[in-house]
């Protein structure tokens, strides 16, 4: 049965029909075009449809879109500069070669810019951690981690929380 | 696509109660990290659902006027162990939660899920145990107080009728105050990973941190359901923190009350083994948490 949704996807509302049966990643690719959100293992083990709600990193495809009423949902093309820039987490993603197929990339991100926005320093322990929601099987994480220690480091040094 | 056959969103926990009586077919779904695999597996398809994932008086934790800690069934494991009175007051569950699947699992699953699958490997349960939890349970005749001794009657089964939702948990005073602890999870990966064995241990020590006051072991996937260890806690209780035989009285006695089977992760062999060496290595780890020395 359809159902009406409202959600505000990349700072922009919506009001949506969508199928009661449908997941986030789903409505998100298929009604938004929103394909930054990518479909892998459907069952919340890859992180590959990783998206932000509320500002924090859920596996879209285990999320039904009726749950993302009234809530704020971004994707990687939310990151987007007025005149379409890169933003600082996927600039530090190219710096550091961190993409090679680009599946878990989006994802990756996404986690990236939650933990980002904590402001707080994390060393490459922590960090392991915190991407252990997201499977790559091209890059070995090797340089995955840089670019997250890249990124932390920088936004540390700007906004870090005891500044 | 999943395969539901119907999908309510329940407005609070009286309606989500209504819903689940209306239609007999119907079973909740809160965080949905574990109903909708198996309605993807196809082990739950064709389901109806009651969603109580927004209802707002089902999530946070907080102080009741008595001391006692609430945690509500809604509250995501990442927000449990971020939650500012918990790091305070029960520091240890928000450790055990935290080591559930991953960041986005722990961003969305929540500890009512956790606890009523009645899965014997959750994370949050054999913490529970050791915390003595009470469970608030709503259905249709009105609310009900379980103690979680009593809420497990065996695999993927506990004493919560269809129709009854889990408001939350109520962790009296005299199970946190004074006492610390460590939840030791085993698994094969370090995440996004169910537990091989968990291992929950407690201690209160005497005001000259010399002894043991009172003890509590609590194990995952060491039987059917997550379980205590009375005789184990009972072995150890008055016994000085650097008594050369603790830890082997400990281990002892806590194999005489498992149960572990095999399963395609682990013999029982193994289980027997983690058991016999994680509850000792909790063990230290909670005496020297509240502060007792240990020698070895």
């Amino acid at each position: 049965m359809l159902k009406i949704v409202h959600m505000t996807v990349n700072g922009r509302e919506v009001e949506l029909a969508v199928d009661e049966r449908e997941s986030l990643l789903d409505t998100l690719r298929n009604r938004l075009g929103l394909t930054s959100v990518k479909k892998g293992c459907e069952v919340g083990e890859c992180g590959a449809c990783t998206v932000l709600v509320n500002g924090e990193a859920i596996d879209s495809c285990i999320y039904l879109t009726l749950w993302a009423e009234g809530k704020s949902v971004m994707t990687v093309e939310g990151l987007k500069g007025p005149n379409g820039e890169l933003s600082p987490i996927q600039k530090a993603f190219i710096e550091e070669a961190a993409v090679q197929c680009g599946f878990c990339t989006p994802g990756l991100i996404m986690s990236a810019v939650e933990i980002v926005g904590t402001g707080k320093k994390y060393n490459r322990e922590e960090l392991k951690k915190l991407i252990s929601g997201h499977l790559c099987r091209c890059t070995g994480y090797e340089n995955i981690l840089n670019a997250m220690e890249r990124i932390v480091e920088e936004t540390y040094k700007v906004c870090g929380d005891d500044k | 696509m999943f395969d539901i056959k119907s999908f309510y969103e329940a407005k609070d926990v009286k309606d989500a109660v209504r819903a689940l009586v209306n239609d007999p077919d119907a079973e909740i779904i809160s965080g949905g990290t574990d109903v909708l695999i198996r309605v993807r597996e196809g082990k739950d398809a064709g389901k109806s659902l009651v969603s109580i994932h927004n209802i707002a008086e089902l999530k946070g934790v907080k102080l009741l006027p008595d001391g006692d800690i609430f945690i509500g069934a809604g509250t995501a494991f990442s927000h449990i162990t971020n939650d500012a009175l918990i790091k305070e007051k029960i520091n240890m569950l928000g450790e055990a939660v935290d080591t559930v699947g991953g960041p986005q699992i722990r961003n969305t699953g929540t500890i009512g899920g956790n606890i009523c699958n009645g899965a014997t490997s959750a994370d949050s349960a054999s913490t529970m145990w050791a915390l003595n939890a009470e469970l608030v349970l709503e259905g249709p005749d009105g609310e009900r107080i379980v103690p979680i001794n009593e809420f497990y009657t065996g695999p993927g089964k506990t004493v919560r009728d269809r129709c009854e939702v889990c408001k939350g948990f109520i962790i009296r005073k005299e199970n946190f105050e004074g006492w610390y602890g460590r939840y030791i999870k085993y698994g094969k990966r370090n995440a996004m990973e169910i537990a091989t064995l968990g291992c929950a241990v407690r201690v209160k020590l005497s005001e000259d941190k010399k002894n043991i006051e009172e003890a509590r072991l609590a194990y995952g996937v060491a039987g059917p359901t997550p379980l205590r260890c009375h005789k184990a806690e009972a072995a150890v209780k008055g016994r000085a923190v650097n008594d050369p035989e603790l830890y082997d009285v400990f281990a002892r006695e806590a194999l005489t009350e498992v149960n572990p089977r095999s399963s395609w992760r682990a013999s029982k062999e193994f289980r027997l083994q983690l058991i016999e060496e994680l509850c000792k290595r909790g063990l230290k780890d909670a005496i020297e948490l509240a502060g007792g020395e240990v020698d070895a």
